[in-house]
């Protein structure tokens, strides 16, 4: 990994205020991306993970607003920014983003080919005809055949796979350094799935790429990241290389987390859920946010919210658990099985 | 497309063919009296050779085909009480232009103020403090909810007041189309107002219009490129029908105004009995009717791709 930090995020705190009351969505995160990694936002419905990425882009709803922190990208305080003009040297041109639905994410009206061309010709200063050659190219490298075809066709005429592949040639079209991919696959059929990760990672490559993926798929995380970062309650509770997140985690959320997964339940036996609900955002969180879920929690974790413990360089937890004064508190079952079929890998740098 | 319209047209002749011969048969079933100007005076063999002079005691199918066969050769018979013995179409023909006129210039400025408060509304409820959209809808409530009849009343009571206009309405004098004018505009300006604004924003809320802003489109593009373009292609439906509604909405402003259109005509002829006038009537209104419906989806096929006209089988 090249350790050049490409995006900076300190102590970010986002708020929204809904119906007069203020909901505080992202508690203070500090986050760090390395040039060229491919880094996974994992967390449930609600985490705050794509509210944490809306603001690289300045796309939050207009209720919400960045009320702390920083994001520093480029010598650039992007949460300083105020402006449109600001946001659209960023927009597209250094950070692009592929959604989540591609069945909605075109304008039904306008071409496939238009739609692209637009993008280039915001982004680059070319004539007409250079710009229609680019949409041609770009469309070729996602894998659309025939691309001089069907650049002309609309939306409807794309099935969802290759809708997203259009997505990605728009995200792409704009030679972005820093490509957010916001669930990419979760609306796709599970045979389009792989194919579209497959795409995501050759286009890393190709275009020479950092990408943050957001998601709750495991399945993806495992696949695609370089780097896990675990999110709930608008934190990041745990951070690591994926071996270190999957075989080695710290946090009693990544356990439940981990814990979930179907392929880790025994047959015969009911599958492990996580108990109860995430706090609610519109109350302050006391401590630790996940202790009111967590049978095992410690006193300490309903009082006071735990600090980040390093496990590894790579690797840190925000759990009292890794205090040294904390009591023993072992990972199911499960976890610790993972922990031998994986064999250890601490400190270790993909 | 061009086999579309064409299928759609031909449905269309026989719509309109089935209307008319069904009003045709079901004006044979009023009183003879329509028929005839001085009915109470004229003794009874005079009535039965009027009417058979007329073709009246001949059977139903025979005065049909008859019906239709003068309306091919642009003949749709005299009027007998309007004004009798002119040919209904003269009568029509002098009316039809000046309420057309009228019809089409408020219409007109309906769309030229319409569509941008439409556009301003959606705009403005997207920012903090809603003016705009706040001022836009109480306007688009109060022409909605009070009766077109009283702020008729009130254009043409401070109008002509205010602006020193003419109370009666002069084809050529400028100023004096003003008021009719602007007092059959308002309910469209409203109208339009209120589906483009909802359904820009509507559209606004769509995911292709947040990948446009990820992508780096500025706002004011993708509310012109993206978002009103496609807000427009519902509101393009409505369009034809709404020229109807003004041209037969006319009757109560042409009234005010003592303008010589077609918007009475129709109640006037019903009212009298003039049975050849109702049918004419009812044929252009009905033809009206149907081409503007048709203008209507021909209008939405061309600006929506997603509507396919000849293969049933979609993309999806």
């Amino acid at each position: 990994m090249d350790n050049n930090v490409i995006l900076s995020v300190r102590d970010l705190d986002v708020k929204f205020s809904l119906r007069g009351r203020v909901l505080h969505a992202i508690r203070g995160i500090s986050l760090d991306v390395y040039q060229g990694e491919s880094l996974a936002i994992v967390g449930e419905s609600g985490s705050g993970k794509s509210v944490f990425t809306k603001t690289f882009m300045g796309l939050l709803d207009a209720n919400g607003s960045i009320t702390g922190g920083s994001v520093l990208y480029r010598d650039q305080d992007l949460a300083r920014f105020e402006t449109e003009k600001q946001w659209l040297s960023i927009r597209g041109k250094e950070i692009a983003m592929v959604m989540q639905d591609p069945m909605t994410a075109l304008n039904p009206l306008k071409t496939i080919g238009s739609q692209v061309e637009e993008a280039v010709l915001l982004h680059r200063k070319c004539t007409k005809e250079a710009a229609r050659q680019a949409v041609l190219d770009i469309l070729t490298d996602v894998g659309i055949q025939e691309a001089e075809r069907r650049c002309h066709q609309y939306p409807h005429e794309f099935s969802g796979g290759m809708r997203q592949r259009v997505v990605i040639a728009i995200a792409l079209a704009c030679r972005p350094k820093i490509l957010i991919c916001d669930e990419p696959t979760t609306a796709l059929d599970v045979t389009i799935q792989a194919q579209i990760l497959r795409l995501i990672r050759e286009m890393q490559k190709k275009y020479d790429l950092t990408t943050i993926y957001i998601t709750h798929d495991l399945g993806v995380v495992a696949n695609v990241a370089d780097r896990v970062a675990v999110m709930y309650a608008g934190d990041i509770v745990e951070i690591g290389t994926c071996e270190e997140i999957f075989y080695d985690p710290r946090h009693p959320y990544t356990w439940a987390l981990l814990s979930s997964l179907p392929q880790l339940g025994t047959r015969g036996e009911e599958l492990y859920a996580i108990q109860g609900t995430p706090p609610n955002l519109f109350y302050e969180v006391h401590g630790d946010a996940f202790a009111p879920r967590n049978p095992k929690a410690l006193k300490i974790d309903f009082v006071e919210r735990p600090p980040y413990f390093e496990v590894s360089p790579t690797h840190r937890a925000r759990t009292w658990l890794l205090d040294p004064r904390a009591p023993k508190v072992e990972p199911p079952e499960q976890i610790k099985l993972l922990r031998k079929g994986g064999g250890g890998s601490h400190g270790r740098t993909p | 497309m061009i086999k579309y319209i064409g299928k759609r047209l031909l449905r269309s002749l026989l719509t309109l063919f089935i209307i008319i011969t069904i009003v045709f048969a079901l004006l044979r079933l009023m009183p003879i009296e329509g028929y005839f100007q001085n009915f109470e005076k004229m003794s009874e063999t005079q009535i039965q050779v009027g009417l058979q002079r007329l073709g009246i005691t001949d059977p139903l199918p025979v005065q049909v085909a008859r019906f239709w066969q003068g309306l091919l050769r642009g003949d749709l018979g005299v009027s007998h009480k309007y004004r009798v013995n002119t040919p209904v179409l003269d009568i029509i023909a002098q009316k039809v232009p000046l309420s057309l006129a009228i019809g089409m210039a408020s219409l007109g400025i309906a769309l030229l103020l319409g569509l941008p408060l439409g556009i301003l509304m959606a705009r403005s409820s997207r920012s903090r403090l809603k003016i705009g959209d706040r001022l836009g809808t109480v306007f688009v409530v109060i022409v909605q909810a009070v009766p077109a009849a009283v702020y008729y009343l009130i254009i043409q009571f401070y109008g002509t007041d205010a602006l020193g206009l003419s109370m009666r309405f002069r084809p050529e004098s400028p100023s004096s189309w003003i008021l009719p004018v602007l007092s059959l505009s308002l309910g469209n300006i409203a109208y339009y107002a209120m589906w483009l604004r909802r359904y820009m924003v509507d559209e606004s809320n769509k995911d292709y219009v947040k990948l446009a802003r990820a992508k780096g489109v500025p706002g004011a593009v993708i509310s012109r490129k993206h978002i009103f373009r496609n807000a427009f292609v519902p509101l393009v439906q409505f369009i034809p029908t709404s020229i109807i509604l003004t041209l037969m909405g006319s009757l109560y402003v042409e009234s005010l105004y003592s303008i010589p259109g077609m918007g009475g005509l129709l109640v006037n002829a019903i009212q009298i009995q003039d049975n050849t006038l109702v049918q004419a009537l009812v044929l252009i209104y009905a033809s009206i009717s149907i081409l503007g419906l048709l203008t209507g989806d021909i209008l939405m096929a061309l600006l929506d791709p997603r509507i396919s006209l000849n293969k049933k089988a979609g993309g999806r």
